[in-house]
């Protein structure tokens, strides 16, 4: 449907909140048998206006938020943490969902990722293992379509990747001889990416702003599954901003949604399926209190939008004297997972990334300096083509301080509090992030690099995954969600999101989202 | 270093104007085309003769603005230039936003030295651009004049520049951000070696 008839649909038995890639893959499983109807917050983008969105990224008067509308007012939010949240850098409303602006890297979870209390003595376990997602996590790879190789220090898996994995670029060729030399291992990073066309999508092209924007759609987004699903007779209703779920004691019965017209809906349906990410799934839970739930909905524990985890981003990089190469492509070819698996209580895991795309550009460069003509050639000249950069993804643990709450003095255009990031991070993460630094340096001294800038303990930042805040239990009293991603107090409601993770391990999360959606499906399904 | 049809629509291709590669026959000389791949789009595309008198007025001053922005060893940069505006100049705001610099400037030009900005020599347009104070703003569509002319006008003309393959290549980059130059380039060495 066009997106402008935005009043419920009769007699739905799924009503999926949230179009992102949780929503989308859940959407698209169900809507062959069932009737689904899936509403989200932002608008329907149009295909054809990527470029125009390719030139936002370049040009320097764009925001990040501004590349995909970006609407202040309807994102409004607090962060009233230690620590500053740019929450509206790290996801982007609409059908799509976060995927249209993400980087697309995809692994999965390593085995002790999901044992974190019993073999590193920090954190709590999964109730579930990774032999319980394995299975999924393979569909998740077909589904978004992962091009990847294996290596020595994954968790095991039956099968190949569904595409060979990108070739190394130059830049990782310069790291590999210094990275031999120290017997620090490099390997392909999974991208969820395509490294040759994959059903009807292309292959990637070499745009170069793969964050911000893919204008060919080689990169992954959400919007592959929630087209999927509508072409199966799912429907898609944007621009429908959900503030409140009504229920009775057992079972939520309508979700409650606003439209630009200023109208007021209420979507009955069978099962409702919670997609809208890890920080506005515990806000409309906790938007949708009543007599029977004072504390929020799903909330008898008292843990919805506690444990907010996100990965700590540890960074460095300088000059070398020769090409390095970069900004030819947007995304990473190699990453180092070797000391992942040594995290303990005083360590946490984390991986390592060598860049593609280190230091400015030259496009960047000319729309932002002082000069043009042959003074502009000689600057970029002189400022382009030798720097050279690794990060790395750091875990941080779960902590009582660091949570999703609501800010009652601010309120969107509906009249609901505005979501409260209260992040803080624990002493384990900072102290992780300079053994990364540590490594970085090592690597880059040996490469022969002057090192110029580093992100450590002190500047370090989000990677936007949210996580943690509407945790997976075997007991009620611990969590939010049942191993089987029902929610432990309502029998119609599923929790799809990084924010079931109890502990969150240093990958990016969005294969695991999906795996766990695709598990939830399954679990829907045999439910209706 | 000659700027070809080819640079000028896969500027476009990067910015927002797809239909690119139809345009542009009648800017170059087949002399100036150096990309052989190319030549047979050329072939259809001769009388797409689609802007106004207006537009030629401001076609030109963007050319003679161009001639200043773009390093010397650019070459080709009338029919760069031409090519890159058939795709950018339509009915959209953001080509009524670069009409209204350019008339904006123009009217700068008169009221300080007498001419339009066509008739100006090279040295006269860059100061003119500096005492409007282009060179120092940050672009902005909807700021004041400084940050206008900043964004339709300079950062309009160097990023068709440096989203080009050979504007690129001046720096180092065959394949520069926002260019779908393939996935040739980025695991190739400075020689164009693995
Ligand atoms: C810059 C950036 C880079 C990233 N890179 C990576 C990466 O390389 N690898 C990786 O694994 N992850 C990455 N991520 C994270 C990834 O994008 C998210 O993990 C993923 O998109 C989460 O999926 P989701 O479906 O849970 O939520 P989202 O994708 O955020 O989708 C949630 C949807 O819910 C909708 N919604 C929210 N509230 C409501 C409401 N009240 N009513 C109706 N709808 C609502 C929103 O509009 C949105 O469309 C990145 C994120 C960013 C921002
Ligand atoms: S480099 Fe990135 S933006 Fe360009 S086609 Fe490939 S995936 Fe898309």
């Amino acid at each position: 449907m066009s997106g402008r008839d935005r009043t419920p649909v009769d007699d739905a038995e799924v009503c999926v909140i949230g179009a992102g890639p949780a929503g989308g893959l859940i959407a698209d499983r169900l809507a062959a048998d069932h009737t689904v109807v899936v509403l989200d917050a932002g608008p329907r983008f149009d295909p054809s206006d990527r470029l125009e969105r390719q030139e936002r990224a370049i040009r320097p008067s764009y925001d990040r938020p501004d590349v995909w509308d970006g609407d202040p007012e309807r994102d409004a939010h607090a962060a009233s943490g230690e620590w500053f949240y740019p929450l509206n850098h790290a996801r982007v409303k609409g059908i799509g969902g976060s995927t249209l602006h993400w980087q697309g890297m995809v692994m999965r979870l390593h085995e002790d990722d999901f044992n974190s209390e019993s073999a590193r003595g920090v954190g709590v376990d999964w109730p579930i293992d990774y032999a319980d997602l394995r299975s999924y996590y393979a569909a998740a790879e077909r589904e978004l379509g992962v091009a990847g190789a294996d290596h020595p220090y994954a968790p095991p898996r039956e099968e190949p990747f569904p595409m060979t994995e990108f070739e190394p670029s130059y830049s990782d060729s310069l790291f590999a001889d210094a990275c031999e030399r120290l017997e620090i291992d490099m390997h392909p990073v999974p991208n969820a990416r395509n490294s040759e066309s994959y059903g009807d999508r292309s292959a990637c092209v070499s745009y170069g702003t793969c964050q911000p924007v893919c204008p060919s759609g080689a990169k992954y987004d959400a919007t592959v599954h929630v087209d999927r699903a509508e072409s199966k007779g799912a429907t898609v209703i944007d621009r429908a901003v959900v503030g409140r779920l009504e229920h009775d004691r057992d079972r939520v019965t309508a979700a409650v949604y606003n439209t630009p017209d200023g109208a007021e809906h209420r979507q009955k349906a069978d099962v409702f399926v919670l997609a809208a990410g890890g920080v506005e799934t515990p806000r409309l839970l906790l938007l949708s209190e009543s007599d029977e739930y004072p504390e929020g909905l799903a909330n008898s524990s008292g843990l919805v939008g506690s444990f907010f985890m996100d990965h700590l981003f540890a960074g460095m990089g300088g000059l070398l004297d020769e090409p390095t190469r970069q900004n030819h492509v947007g995304f990473l070819t190699s990453e180092c997972h070797q000391f992942y698996n040594d995290a303990d209580a005083e360590i946490a895991p984390f991986k390592l990334e060598f860049f593609n795309y280190d230091g400015p550009s030259p496009v960047t460069m000319a729309l932002t300096g002082d000069d043009w003509g042959d003074a502009l050639l000689d600057r970029v000249r002189a400022d382009y083509g030798n720097h050279i950069g690794m990060g790395a993804l750091v875990e941080q643990l779960p902590t009582e301080e660091s949570y999703v709450g609501l800010d009652h003095d601010q309120t969107d255009p509906f009249g609901n509090p505005v979501p409260d990031v209260h992040w803080t991070v624990d002493d384990r993460a900072l102290r992780t992030i300079e053994r990364a630094n540590e490594i970085q340096r090592e690597i880059l001294t040996e490469l022969g690099v002057e090192i110029t800038w580093q992100v450590g303990p002190d500047n370090t930042g989000p990677a936007y995954h949210h996580m943690g805040t509407t945790r997976m239990s075997d007991d009620p009293a611990d969590g939010v969600v049942r191993p089987d991603l029902r929610t432990h107090d309502l029998q119609n409601c599923w929790i799809a999101s990084s924010g079931v993770f109890p502990t969150g391990g240093a990958m990016n999360p969005t294969l695991t989202i999906a795996a766990i959606a695709l598990k939830a499906a399954g679990h829907i399904d045999e439910a209706l | 270093m000659q700027l070809t049809r080819r640079d000028a629509t896969a500027a476009l291709a990067a910015l927002g104007a797809t239909g690119g590669i139809a345009y542009g026959a009648r800017h170059f000389t087949s002399d100036d085309e150096t990309d052989a791949d190319d030549t047979d789009a050329n072939t259809d595309a001769s009388d797409d003769t689609q802007s106004s008198e207006g537009d030629d007025h401001l076609r030109s001053t963007l050319v003679a603005v161009a001639g200043v922005l773009y390093p010397n060893e650019v070459e080709g940069i009338e029919g760069f230039v031409n090519t890159f505006l058939d795709g950018r100049l339509d009915d959209s705001p953001h080509a009524e936003g670069v009409r209204s610099a350019i008339q904006t400037l123009d009217e700068h030009a008169e009221a300080w030295y007498n001419v339009k900005i066509v008739d100006m020599e090279s040295e006269t347009i860059d100061g003119l651009l500096r005492e409007i104070g282009a060179d120092t703003a940050d672009e902005d569509p909807n700021g004041p004049t400084a940050e206008r002319i900043r964004y339709y006008v300079v950062n309009e003309l160097l990023l068709a520049l440096f989203t080009s393959p050979t504007g690129g290549e001046l720096v180092g980059i065959e394949n520069p951000i926002g260019h779908a130059g393939g996935l040739g380039s980025y695991t190739q060495g400075p020689g164009g070696g693995q």
